[in-house]
């Protein structure tokens, strides 16, 4: 037996345009409307969301893959894990693919934490005897002993994806595929996924591992596939693959625009149109300096009104550590005002204080929702953008400062 | 980096990955032995997989159990809405139509006997009811994990379907009851009961695999299955006696063409003893299959696009 846990070859899939930006669904007016204007309609528009990917994964490998939002990551999983068929090509799974594409699937708030671990092992494709074998070890993973007879509704955001990663993990799947499950959940149960996914990687199992979190890849990962707009751009050991990932991927000049076609049918009302960063002297830049006063605008539109909506960006490190979230509505007085934001065209500009940031590359992300109700827009790489520490404090010293800030302390000294 | 390939080259490579009946045998010994995966585009009518199906068994009668277990939580009456809903419709029936229309049960069957003569056809009815309105909403219900996860899509349909069975057994009951009350002996003719519940179970699951895999692709069909019910309930032998289709040899043949005739006939030939199954009994039998067996490769073919569908 060959030692493959994974050959993909000439793997493509393709979309009908119509199927990922419009509505997903067609109702039978249309159809039949189409039936009688066969002779103009034009041929359906498709694209490719993946096209000729070819790899191979060894056994107990453990690889990681990235690319940006919408490079096609997510549509290789999905075909990976047979949730949909390639349009071409084809792959070889040696083995049963356990896959957190997203954790707690099918997990139903009215059931409680026993119920949902048996419901929730048997969709994953585990046997009752299996789930019954482990179900002590996924308690206690989960940290849940004391609510397990609690319906899952009931739970703390925390407590239930910790019981629905448990489930996962303890899948023992010959490959595990784990799609950006650590973009959620605190430090201390990211700290044991990453655990957990090491010790399935130490028992010989393959992993295939997307992330944006540059930091975990690196950690966990020998070797990277970087996708780019549904190719696979590069096979590479991962700190090079990251590497060129970090480079070509981030190769705007202060500004992401949206093109009509790039923005998902899910956002609408809202409409992104642009971020851009400029300087004090208004010009749009990918280069500030850390002394001096520069603005951030998010340039949108929106085509109905839309109640208690926030617009805001995040800002993270290269690595992918968030180091500030902030909303345009974060003042009450302006969130009451602004309760209901008609439609038409807006500018939500935020100025980036002097002596906030340390020198160094950072991704501004954006995000536009409604607590609690709709997340209208996310992009968390919209922009990137390099800080100089000319004039910061301390430069005198030529070196390296360590820390994502570089604020401008007052200090006083005095004798005593 | 290989050059894209022309339009047509996909179809092609499609064909060739096939491989022919010799090649195919070797490979399937292959895929039991070492438990390989082959991830290929498919086309055309795909053969069903029920290897598939058998190794995740487990998972309809989790999800069967899910939706029962929901359906009555939270409910103040719980699995007791089992037992009222039919009681209710055979109240309201007996009322409307035998007392105030004077619709007549079968010939030879007391006047009096209508609320059981009625009940013997909505046990049968509320459950195809039940069943095939839960079926053809079960892919979209069940949406996010068509996207997430791979399982045979058949599974969902199927257990929708089967959670009717725990209802139909607590209204079972109350038809035993209603039985001992009205003095309708117990015979053997009962044994057959199972039968015609089987009938109406395919009958679901048939109609349901249509609608489910219709309703990824066109949401009308859930605004038209509640019309689609009335309308099938006013077609088959609810509220009045099959025998009242005297209209002409022609329109019994029609009739026949519903396979909940056939089934609601059974339950009061299993009860009463009239009108005992015959030829039209098989012609119920025959629509179902043809039902069946085209649902069935009708949503094997739209189950590789409903996770790009829905």
């Amino acid at each position: 037996m060959s030692d493959i846990a994974i050959r993909a070859s000439h793997l493509g899939k393709q979309y009908r345009l119509g199927a990922l930006y419009e509505q997903r669904y067609r109702t039978l007016r249309e159809s039949l409307g189409n039936l009688f204007r066969r002779g103009e309609a034009k041929s359906h528009e498709t694209i490719w969301a993946l096209r000729d990917v070819s790899f191979e994964v060894r056994q107990g490998q453990v690889l990681g893959v990235i690319g940006r939002n919408g490079a096609g990551k997510s549509t290789l999983l999905k075909l990976l894990s047979r949730v949909t068929e390639p349009t071409e090509g084809e792959a070889e799974i040696h083995g049963r693919v356990g896959s957190l594409l997203e954790v707690g699937t099918g997990f139903h708030p009215e059931l409680t934490g026993r119920e949902n671990i048996f419901l929730n092992g048997a969709i994953l494709g585990m046997r009752r005897s299996e789930i019954e074998r482990k179900f002590d070890e996924i308690v206690a993973f989960a940290e849940v002993e004391q609510f397990i007879d609690t319906p899952v509704k009931r739970y703390s955001s925390g407590m239930y994806l910790r019981l629905a990663f448990a489930v996962a993990a303890h899948l023992e799947p010959e490959i595990l595929v784990v799609d950006e499950v650590l973009a959620v959940g605190d430090a201390e149960f990211q700290r044991k996924c990453l655990g957990k996914m090491g010790d399935v990687a130490r028992e010989g199992r393959t992993v295939l591992f997307v992330s944006h979190n540059m930091s975990a890849i690196l950690r966990l990962t020998e070797e990277t596939l970087v996708i780019e707009k549904g190719r696979l751009a590069l096979r590479a050991p991962t700190p090079q693959a990251v590497d060129y990932y970090l480079s070509r991927g981030f190769a705007r000049e202060g500004e992401r625009i949206w093109e009509a076609d790039e923005v998902p049918a899910s956002a609408l009302p809202f409409r992104p149109l642009a971020v851009r960063l400029r300087n004090p002297r208004g010009e749009v830049v990918n280069s500030i300096r850390s002394a001096e006063t520069n603005t951030i605008e998010v340039e949108y539109a929106l085509d109905a009104p839309i109640t208690g909506l926030r617009v805001g960006i995040y800002l993270m490190s290269m690595r992918g550590e968030t180091i500030f979230t902030s909303f345009d509505t974060d003042d009450p007085q302006v969130f009451e005002r602004l309760a209901v934001r008609p439609a038409g065209h807006y500018l939500s500009r935020c100025t980036l204080p002097a002596d906030l940031l340390n020198e160094g590359r950072f991704v501004i992300g954006i995000n536009a929702s409604s607590y609690r109700v709709r997340r209208y827009f996310q992009d968390e790489q919209a922009l990137t953008f390099t800080v100089d520490a000319t004039g910061a404090p301390g430069t005198q010293w030529p070196e390296t400062r360590l820390g994502a800030v570089r604020p401008r302390l007052e200090w006083k000294i005095e004798a005593v | 980096m290989v050059p894209s390939a022309p339009p047509g080259e996909g179809l092609r490579k499609g064909r060739r990955v096939n491989p022919p009946p010799v090649e195919r045998t070797t490979r399937m010994a292959e895929r039991v032995n070492t438990n390989v995966t082959y991830i290929r585009p498919v086309r055309g009518w795909i053969n069903i997989n029920l290897r598939d199906l058998w190794l995740y068994r487990e998972l309809v009668y989790f999800l069967t159990w899910r939706d029962i277990k929901v359906r009555y939580k939270q409910a103040l009456l719980g699995i007791g809405w089992a037992i009222f809903q039919p009681v209710l419709s055979m109240v309201i029936f007996t009322v409307i139509f035998n007392r105030f229309l004077g619709v007549k049960p079968d010939s030879g069957i007391p006047n009096e006997f209508y609320p059981i003569f009625g009940f013997a056809a909505l046990l049968p009815w509320q459950f195809f009811q039940g069943a095939l309105q839960r079926a053809s909403v079960s892919l979209v219900t069940n949406a996010n994990l068509l996207t997430k996860v791979y399982f045979p899509r058949l599974i969902i349909p199927l257990s929708a379907v089967a959670a009717g069975l725990v209802d139909f057994l607590f209204s079972f009951i109350v038809l035993a009851a209603m039985m001992l009350y009205f003095g309708v002996p117990f015979t053997a003719r009962l044994l057959w009961l199972p039968l015609f519940l089987l009938l109406a179970l395919l009958a679901a699951l048939a109609v349901g695999l249509w609608l489910s895999a219709l309703n990824v692709q066109y949401r009308d069909v859930q605004h038209m299955v509640p019309f689609l019910l009335t309308a099938w309930m006013y077609a088959s032998p609810v509220v009045y006696s099959a025998e009242v289709i005297t209209v002409s040899p022609f329109w019994q043949a029609v009739y026949a063409l519903n396979p909940m005739v056939g089934v609601i006939q059974g339950f009061r030939w299993a009860l009463f003893g009239t009108n005992p199954p015959d030829v039209s009994m098989l012609v119920s039998a025959g629509v179902v299959l043809v039902l069946f067996v085209s649902g069935l490769f009708y949503f094997r073919r739209m189950e590789r696009i409903f996770a790009d569908m829905i």
